[in-house]
């Protein structure tokens, strides 16, 4: 077997002109121009896998660096923001000493190639970015979405996600307390699998990724590292050296999540003894990325050994092993002295630990492999100095006509008879229906702290036993609305989130974000973005909730066909004691019933015009981020104060669709009367944003009438909790049988 | 007095600490024990909590049941130490045979996480004199492999003596034979069960009832009294 020389620094130095394959590994011609000048010669090997895959799209942002800077500059001041944008994941004050960290982040184009280890590792992930500020992981969100909800992939891909996210979530004990799942066409060949995680910490837990103080020890710790995840690397390997390698391995990373709960626990012993001074988990770019993140925001350099990096596959070359995606793998910064009792604990749990390398008092990250020198960088200009574009954009064409084609011109039920007849198609349409066939395959109880899981508004995790202190989040997204107007469809997925987290009795604080988008080389798509993050900065800033990080999804397209723009935003709110938090379910019957809020005619995007006729046109709901605000409030002051009993905020479906939840959730039927100045239709159906339905007590009616009067906020009386039906009266009726077959038989019937 | 009662980290257990908060809130005092720690520290009853231990690679329970903590839970168990087995904790205890019969995959192949009504048919065991027999319970039940088989002649006399601790009722959420939920052993002091009590122990948390409660203020009583 004959082998080229091993390509080391000098190496390179001395052949410059050695072609690398920097095109199989996605550079642009200029990019590769680029590394060039910054080293002064030709990377070798090993530099252009680091390079190359720390400059993608999907690790450097470079398409969308330059919009998502305005969550920076629009940030609102919050003096709850204690870690933002840059970190693993942001970090909120939520009082009492307590800080919680979250984020949500994509697994799309992975669950599309291979559903169940696709979505699992997504999931272990998002926990290892928790637990890399420090914190506990102590629940987990999943934002769905999948092509038509009949269509014969939607079977292969759906509940194979559903199995992986249960499969290892289930297994890390994590109580999966939230989540959408949305079925549209649009989805069918790039389905998206957002996952979020909520960890908790105390303020003085906080831990960041930097190698910082010369001598200290990199330790890489976890599972070996094996060939799976590694994409393009394999193309620079078979160009390096000879053809006596295994063959082509897996592109999708398989998960073990067994590995990662002793991780985890593992990590949080070593924290509890104050062992660590930087930490990074290895997710996206593997080692590469570790390393050049941990050296480039610390003070120093780094020397770092790839021989001692334990491997599942011994013939993987130096370039496979930095940019390998093996789950479950952890790098630690560790004082010299406390290597020890680091190394002790990854003992007592049965994790492999392994000192790599060191930190050194240069500016350079060097890597080693069989005695030679293979990188030799200054490792901010492989993690930060990454190129940033500034892609064209421009409004779409079509996008006049679709606006033009105004949903409020389509044939509306003329009677009783058929508005019944389309309750009963809206609840059981694949979007509205009960989804307790999915969520029934999450583990919600353990850990012994959930207050709220799906289908509630809001999951909520109680976080201090003592004091009751708790925390909500919810995640919202429509992409319908987004396609209409991106601007406005992200303000009304940061509305709908934060008005959910309200209806529950929190307080909503910050938020994270999934920006899902088809090709940034489409300047149609470019446009969405580009108006999408416009209009979350603004909201955000009008509300006042920073965004703590995110994560960007591009290239969501099948050829020319981009998916809808997918903004998906997680609201996170602080309850201070969750024995008030406030249920959907109708609690007692004779309870009164009010609307909160205005409704007009909107129906642009609504699920009527979609389930009824099949229509996407018009424009989306207005959005009043005043009103939002105030209804937040109101909602708040009355969960607290003992005013109302149950609450369900109005969005997608309208009034109809939230009655009915509550009332089979309940098991207790309403008696609705349609308000004077609506017709029952807009009653029933309009998506008018700012929107809540809340049971009063009626020793409460008085006090909530006047708070609401007092503060401005629009309120009527729209009925009762009563009765085994919901009746509207003077046009129909629809027993609590009826409604419940309809609505919980579809999603069992389309997927078990 | 009180009485202190060890709860059982295997690595990959989930509901570990949910137990030991359960065993507070029913008065008694939990004991953290570790599966490589043969010694029981002195605890007067023993809990194997739920979750995938060593990842339910193998078989749910294969593994754990050789730690070197079982070794002595075993030996205890047969001279009349309480022993509760929780969901992998149940599986654990069948794989010890410290319980007959043993766990497959749910039959219709899914996990599965519900509140589930449950008939008390054993009010005299260790676990379970706080309830009356008979009583109808629910307690949250989440697992991936909880179909409960036996052979024939094993059922019946289960059936028999009297050792089918629970049933599920009006929905058996897994294919379990003869809708079994727990069993106990002959002497009463060693029982299994797949739903989970200890996330039905506080009002508004988990599945919101305290349904569970019974199986901790059962063995406490049992303890302080004996």
């Amino acid at each position: 077997m004959s082998r080229t020389p091993l390509d080391t620094v000098e190496h390179a130095a001395a052949t410059p002109d050695v072609e690398l394959p920097w095109a199989e590994l996605g550079l642009k011609k200029d990019e590769y121009e680029r590394v060039v000048e910054i080293l002064g010669r030709r990377p070798t090997g090993a530099e252009l896998a680091m390079y190359s895959v720390m400059w993608s799209e999907h690790c450097s942002y470079k398409s969308s660096k330059v919009h998502l800077r305005q969550f920076g500059e629009k940030a609102p001041q919050s003096d709850a923001m204690l870690v933002g944008i840059g970190e693993n994941a942001g970090v909120v004050d939520v009082g009492q000493g307590y800080a919680v960290t979250f984020k949500v982040e994509s697994h799309n184009h992975p669950s599309y190639v291979e559903p169940y280890q696709g979505a699992a590792t997504g999931v272990g992930g998002i926990v290892r970015d928790i637990i890399a500020m420090g914190a506990r992981p102590v629940a987990v969100v999943d934002p769905l979405r999948f092509g038509a909800a009949d269509h014969p992939d939607t079977k292969r891909v759906l509940p194979g996600v559903v199995a992986g996210i249960g499969g290892y979530g289930n297994c890390l004990g994590l109580p999966n307390i939230g989540g959408e799942v949305v079925f549209d066409a649009c989805y069918q060949g790039n389905p998206l699998v957002n996952a979020g995680a909520i960890g908790v910490m105390r303020h003085e837990d906080i831990h960041l990724a930097k190698a910082s103080g010369t001598g200290n020890k990199v330790i890489l710790y976890g599972a070996r590292t094996g060939g799976d995840g590694i994409g393009g690397a394999s193309i620079l390997a078979s160009e390096t050296f000879d053809d006596a390698k295994p063959s082509k391995r897996p592109a999708v990373q398989v998960g073990d999540p067994f590995q990662e709960k002793l991780l985890i626990e593992c990590t949080l012993e070593a924290f509890a003894e104050k062992l660590v001074v930087g930490i990074q988990d290895l997710g996206a770019a593997g080692l590469s990325c570790a390393t050049s993140e941990l050296a480039s925001n610390g003070s120093g350099g780094m020397r770092v050994t790839l021989d001692d990096v334990p491997l599942r596959d011994s013939t993987l070359s130096p370039e496979e092993i930095l940019m390998s995606e093996s789950q479950e793998r952890m790098c630690a910064v560790v004082e010299p002295e406390k290597v020890d009792r680091f190394l002790e604990i990854c003992d007592k749990w049965d994790v492999i630990a392994t000192v790599i390398g060191e930190v050194t008092d240069g500016d350079r990250l060097e890597i080693f492999w069989h005695g030679g020198k293979i990188v030799d960088v200054d490792p901010r200009t492989v993690a930060h100095d990454g190129p940033v574009y500034e892609r064209p954009y421009a409004r779409p064409e079509w996008q006049d006509a679709l606006q033009a084609d105004d949903a409020g011109k389509l044939p509306r039920p003329e009677n009783g008879a058929e508005l019944k007849d389309q309750v009963l198609k809206l609840v059981s349409s694949p979007n509205q229906a009960s989804k307790s066939w999915i969520t029934s395959q999450y583990d919600h109880f353990v850990q012994g702290n959930t207050v709220l899981a799906q289908p509630e508004d809001s999951g909520m995790i109680r976080i201090d036993e003592e004091s009751g202190l708790g925390v909500a989040i919810a995640t919202d997204g429509n992409g319908r609305y987004a396609k209409l107007d991106p601007y406005t469809g992200a303000q009304l997925a940061l509305a709908e989130a934060y008005r959910n987290v309200a209806t529950t009795g929190a307080k909503p604080l910050a938020v994270s974000d999934c920006l899902n988008f088809g090709s940034p080389e489409d300047p149609a798509v470019m446009w969405q973005f580009a108006e999408a993050i416009r209009g979350l900065a603004d909201a955000c800033q009008q509300l006042g909730t920073p965004v703590t990080g995110g994560n960007v999804s591009l290239y969501n397209q099948t050829g020319e066909v981009a998916i809808h723009p997918t903004p998906v935003v997680a609201v996170l709110g602080v309850i201070d004691d969750v024995a008030r938090r406030t249920p959907v379910a109708f609690q007692e019957e004779g309870q009164l019933l009010y609307l909160l809020g205005d409704t007009r005619e909107e129906f642009g995007g609504s699920a009527w015009s979609q389930v009824v006729h099949d229509h996407l046109g018009g424009l989306p709901p207005k959005v009043d981020l005043e009103r939002e605000r105030l209804l937040a409030e109101i909602l708040i002051s009355a969960s607290r104060d003992g005013m109302i009993d149950s609450a369900h905020d109005l969005s997608d479906g309208g009034l109809v669709q939230a009655v009915v939840e509550s009332a089979l959730l309940g098991g207790k039927g309403a008696r609705l009367v349609v308000p004077d100045g609506l017709d029952a239709f807009t009653f029933l159906f309009s998506e008018s944003a700012g929107r809540a339905v809340v049971a009063v007590p009626r020793s409460e009616e008085l006090r909530f009438n006047d708070m609401c009067g007092a503060r401005g906020l629009p309120v009527t009386r729209i009925g009762v909790v009563d009765g085994d039906a919901v009746d509207v009266q003077g046009e129909f009726a629809l027993s609590l049988d009826e409604l419940r077959t309809a609505h919980e038989g579809t999603i069992p019937a389309l997927l078990a | 007095m009180t009485a202190r009662i060890g709860v059982v980290t295997f690595p990959g257990s989930l509901d570990d600490r949910d137990t030991q908060r359960a065993i507070r809130l029913a008065g008694a005092e939990p004991v953290a024990l570790w599966h490589k720690d043969k010694n029981l520290h002195q605890v007067d009853a023993v809990v194997l909590p739920g979750g995938f231990s060593y990842g339910d690679y193998l078989r749910a329970g294969a593994i754990s049941r050789f730690s070197p903590v079982m070794e002595t839970v075993i030996e205890q168990a047969k001279s009349g130490m309480p022993v509760l087995g929780i969901c992998n904790g149940f599986q654990v205890l069948t794989e010890a045979h410290l319980l007959p019969g043993g766990m497959l995959g749910n039959d219709h192949l899914h996990f599965i996480c519900r509140d589930q009504k449950l008939r008390v048919e054993n009010a005299d065991t260790a676990w379970t004199t706080d309830y009356t027999a008979g009583q109808e319970i629910h307690i949250p039940l989440k697992n991936m492999d909880g179909r409960y088989v036996a052979d024939e002649y094993t059922l019946d006399k289960l059936e028999a003596e009297g050792r089918v601790a629970f049933r599920y009722l009006d929905f058996n959420p897994n294919g379990s034979l003869r809708d079994i939920a727990g069993i106990t052993n002959e002497a009463g002091n060693v029982v299994g069960l797949m739903p989970h009590p200890e996330h039905a122990v506080e009002p508004l948390i988990g599945s919101g009832r305290t349904d569970g409660l019974p199986f901790f203020t059962s063995i406490l009583k049992k303890l302080v009294n004996a």
